[in-house]
């Protein structure tokens, strides 16, 4: 099995982003996870199992409850995170470089 | 394509490194940093204070359409050599990600390319990673909105 592969269709899923997303703060049951959701129950129960899969969540029990938690490990390889991270710099500095050259050929006249 | 800005974060660590290369001449890459006038256009946010020398400071402040502050940041010039570097802490007001430190070295390549490095270091790796994941968490949270909206719209 390809793990990596696994974990980019994985977050592929707007549904599952949502629910790593939830659990980035805190371990949850899958009740408590679902219940952030319009989607059925089960729906929510096949993306925990999905995620659950690939590594990208693990579980705890407690008591008679499982919680869910971030697989912080495996979520680091997820490049997807630092991405939009890095756009945010690349558009500002696009920014930069286009306001610096009119600022340029200004001076230059 | 090779991409222009690069961040490099190791697992673990508690700093990360942001580098770009322009095609501008390094005193122009330089002057987009201690220009206030130029920093508010590039950066998409109000200067309320900036002064680039040693023991110096900045403020900035950003404001949404009906003039709700949405964000506001500070941090204190430790030191400034022109051309060359900028060394300042850089705090998110209101934010749990506490302070970091920066490093900004300007080179220059060639007579019209430079380049920016620009180290960061945070409190601790945790700290690091909330603050990598933010925009991601943005984006997010305005994927969420945007569908609230059209849910909203449909349901009129």
């Amino acid at each position: 099995m390809n793990l990596r592969r696994d974990v980019f269709q994985a977050i592929a899923d707007p549904t599952r982003r949502a629910i790593l997303l939830l659990l980035a703060t805190q371990a949850m049951t899958a009740g408590a996870i679902a219940s952030n959701f319009d989607t059925a129950r089960p729906t929510v129960s096949k993306h925990l199992q999905i995620l659950t899969e690939c590594e990208l969540l693990g579980q705890q029990q407690n008591g008679r409850e499982i919680y869910y938690h971030i697989n912080a490990k495996n979520m680091k390889q997820v490049a997807d995170f630092i991405e939009p991270f890095r756009k945010m710099w690349d558009d500002r500095f696009n920014k930069l470089e286009e306001i610096m050259k009119a600022h340029q050929a200004k001076n230059e006249q | 394509m090779e991409l222009k800005t690069k961040i490099t974060a190791h697992d673990g660590k508690q700093d990360l490194t942001i580098t770009r290369e322009f095609d501008l001449p390094v005193a122009l890459l330089f002057k987009a940093y201690v220009d206030a006038d130029i920093v508010s256009q590039w950066m998409g946010t109000k200067v309320l204070k900036l002064e680039s020398h040693k023991y110096g400071g900045y403020r900035f402040e950003t404001s949404d359409p009906k003039g709700n502050v949405v964000f506001k940041a500070n941090g204190v010039i430790h030191d400034v050599i022109e051309n060359q570097k900028i060394i300042r802490t850089f705090e998110m007001e209101n934010a749990p990600f506490g302070v970091q430190l920066e490093f900004l070295t300007f080179e220059q390549l060639d007579t019209n390319t430079s380049k920016l490095t620009i180290h960061s270091v945070y409190q601790s790796p945790d700290q690091r990673d909330q603050l990598l994941q933010l925009p991601f968490a943005q984006g997010l949270n305005m994927a969420h909105n945007r569908l609230q909206d059209i849910v909203i719209k449909i349901n009129n």
